[in-house]
């Protein structure tokens, strides 16, 4: 099966004030095409930065990572920008929409740094809103969506350079559960059309969404297996 | 991605907040205005002082004889007559010397019908007129045979025309010079003011000769007051005005050790000093103007600082999806760029405007060459680059997490 994430001993140290702090110690994982998995684990657990390290905003200090076969740890950073906006699509807890851009404008933003044009941007923003289930939303501004439309926003965003793997950072943790099961349905949705989704949550129904759960604890990967397994 | 999305981006982060993109335009808005008003005036007054030296006559010597001595008091240059016709001639036969014109002047009253108007008198040959680069605005001018002839011929100044004359054609008419009439047979052009505020044009032109003997009759016949002396270039200058003294002193006879009876000056150097003082001015006017330049863009330095820290977050947003550095610097360059490109174009507007109101208003001669326009333009694009580029590569070098988690 062709593997989105390969993972292989990936560490990463930070320089503190008190000396090394190993935030992730030794991680091996591999993620398949098609996966839905979710990430759990108490603050400080190391998810964090191993969501950073799978989302290339960050350079490990051990071990490997390859990306859509890609090995990432010899791209300049230029690369992986271009890496970035090619093959993940970022959805984050606190949206991350620009507020003076309309909807249609924040959906288009990734593929401004592909260098689509302008025409071309803005007919396959609308597309997307149309996916996400925003028909006709286009020109409002964030401050005029709700939280749940707001995050359907960013899931548009991510979506729109069609990209073979989600990220989303507790995309539910701004919502009430009524809107966190409508954008987990709509994450649902995308995973059945092969698009790879990796979230990371602290809500056990959240996780149940997932096919796979992957646990942390202190820098260290506890459990990989079914979410039913995980959740007791 | 391409420049024009880029641009666009950068406008709407200008239109998003017009109050602020205004303030920080308005200072580069008068630093350029400033330097360009100061720059036209600076180059108005050049260019009245270049035209005033183009009239005078270029690589100019004038040679005074010397002063008497009447009843123990000295009378002042030019009052003894020690310089001679022949003084001229011979000064005209040295090297490097264009022509040596002899100049007789005095003042008297001239008539025509029932005006009258005291003026100046100058009595010179032909080539005074062409060592003072003066032509002919209607008629001809005299001739050498005029000078030989000792002919009662003028020529007058547009000054003298217009008080005799009015309107009337006066070439062919006669005029009365201390009772003696006088044809006119052409006038002059006109060459406004001298350096020191002169009316140059309030002058009637007459052979040396007619001058010396028919209207201010001396005791010395031949001599003159002053020569004015026209060397070939201005490089020669030096070696004529060492020539003239020693083939003046030779001619009347100066012990090495005693005073000379004459004056030689250097007109053109005088000129020279007065355009170069001008120059200097305007340059310490321009340099003065280019500090409210260059506060204007410390403000948009300042500006676009404060921005860049506010959108960390977006910044951060931009970096996570795909932006690279180049687009997150070009994308706050640029916007520093339109800033200060919209603030120069205004200032010019207004530096030219400002320009138009103070030749209107104060009478200041002023000049706007498209060379400053230009100047101002590249000096306003280099401020928002040069204060511009440290906010963007500060936005560009973000690292994407921690922007991302900036509240």
């Amino acid at each position: 099966m062709n593997q989105v994430i390969s993972v292989n001993q990936l560490g990463k140290d930070y320089a503190t004030a008190a000396g090394t702090f190993v935030a992730l110690k030794s991680v091996s994982l591999t993620i398949a095409q098609g996966e839905f998995v979710a990430i759990m684990g108490p603050s400080g657990s190391g998810k964090s930065t191993f969501m950073n390290l799978l989302g290339c905003l960050d350079y490990p200090t051990r071990g490997s990572y390859a990306l859509d076969g890609v090995g990432v740890a010899t791209l300049s950073s230029d690369a992986l920008a271009a890496l970035r906006n090619r093959v993940i699509g970022f959805v984050f807890q606190g949206f991350n929409l620009l507020p003076r851009l309309n909807a249609r404008e924040n959906v288009a933003l990734p593929m401004l740094y592909k260098g689509a044009s302008s025409a071309e941007r803005a007919r396959r923003a609308d597309e997307m809103l149309v996916k996400v289930g925003l028909a006709g939303l286009g020109d409002r501004r964030p401050n005029q969506l709700s939280g749940g439309q707001q995050q359907r926003v960013a899931i548009a965003r991510a979506l729109c350079n069609a990209p073979r793997l989600i990220l989303a950072d507790e995309p539910t943790g701004n919502l009430d559960s009524h809107t966190s099961d409508e954008v987990m349905n709509l994450f649902t949705e995308l995973n059945n059309t092969g698009i790879t989704i990796v979230l990371v949550t602290h809500e056990p129904d959240i996780a149940r969404y997932a096919k796979r759960l992957v646990r942390f604890k202190d820098g260290e990967m506890i459990y990989d297996g079914d979410p039913a397994g995980g959740l007791i | 991605m391409n420049p024009i999305a880029m641009l666009a981006e950068s406008w709407r982060a200008i239109i998003a907040n017009r109050m602020r993109s205004f303030l920080t335009m308005l200072g580069m808005i008068i630093g350029v205005a400033a330097v360009v008003l100061m720059l036209a005036v600076g180059q108005g007054a050049q260019s009245a002082i270049d035209e005033t030296i183009s009239a005078m006559g270029s690589n100019l010597f004038i040679v005074l004889s010397g002063a008497t001595t009447s009843g123990g008091q000295r009378m002042g240059l030019g009052t003894a007559p020690t310089l001679k016709m022949a003084d001229a001639a011979a000064i005209a036969d040295l090297p490097n010397i264009e022509a040596a014109a002899p100049v007789q002047p005095g003042t008297a009253t001239t008539v025509y019908a029932g005006n009258n108007w005291s003026t100046s008198i100058t009595g010179v040959t032909p080539d005074y007129l062409r060592v003072r680069n003066w032509s002919m605005a209607t008629g001809f001018a005299f001739t050498d045979a005029d000078v030989r002839g000792a002919a009662r011929v003028a020529l007058l100044g547009k000054t003298v025309v217009d008080n005799l004359f009015g309107d009337e054609n006066p070439i062919g008419k006669t005029i009365r010079i201390k009772q003696s009439p006088f044809t006119v047979v052409g006038v002059l052009e006109s060459k406004g003011q001298s350096l020191d505020g002169r009316d140059q044009d309030d002058v009637v032109i007459v052979p040396v000769t007619t001058a010396q003997r028919k209207l201010f009759g001396s005791q010395f016949p031949g001599s003159v007051k002053f020569i004015m002396v026209q060397a070939t270039s201005a490089e020669a200058m030096p070696a004529v005005e060492k020539e003239m003294n020693v083939l003046l002193r030779a001619r009347h006879r100066i012990a090495d050790d005693a005073d000379a009876d004459f004056t030689v000056r250097n007109l053109s150097a005088m000129a020279e000093a007065s355009a170069s003082a001008t120059r200097i001015m305007s340059y310490v006017l321009g340099a003065i103007a280019s500090i409210s330049l260059i506060v204007g863009g410390i403000g948009i330095m300042n500006i676009m600082l404060v921005s860049v820290t506010e959108r960390t977050r977006e910044i951060g947003i931009r970096i996570a999806i795909g932006a690279r550095h180049r687009d997150i610097l070009l994308q706050f360059l640029l916007e520093a760029i339109t800033i200060s490109l919209i603030g120069c174009l205004i200032g010019v507007g207004l530096g030219v405007g400002g320009a138009w109101a103070v030749q209107k208003l104060a009478g200041f001669p002023v000049l706007v060459t498209p060379d400053i326009v230009l100047l101002a333009f590249s000096v306003a694009a280099g401020v928002g680059i040069f204060f511009g580029f440290y906010p963007a590569r500060r936005a560009a070098l973000m690292n994407p997490i921690d922007a991302l988690r900036y509240q």
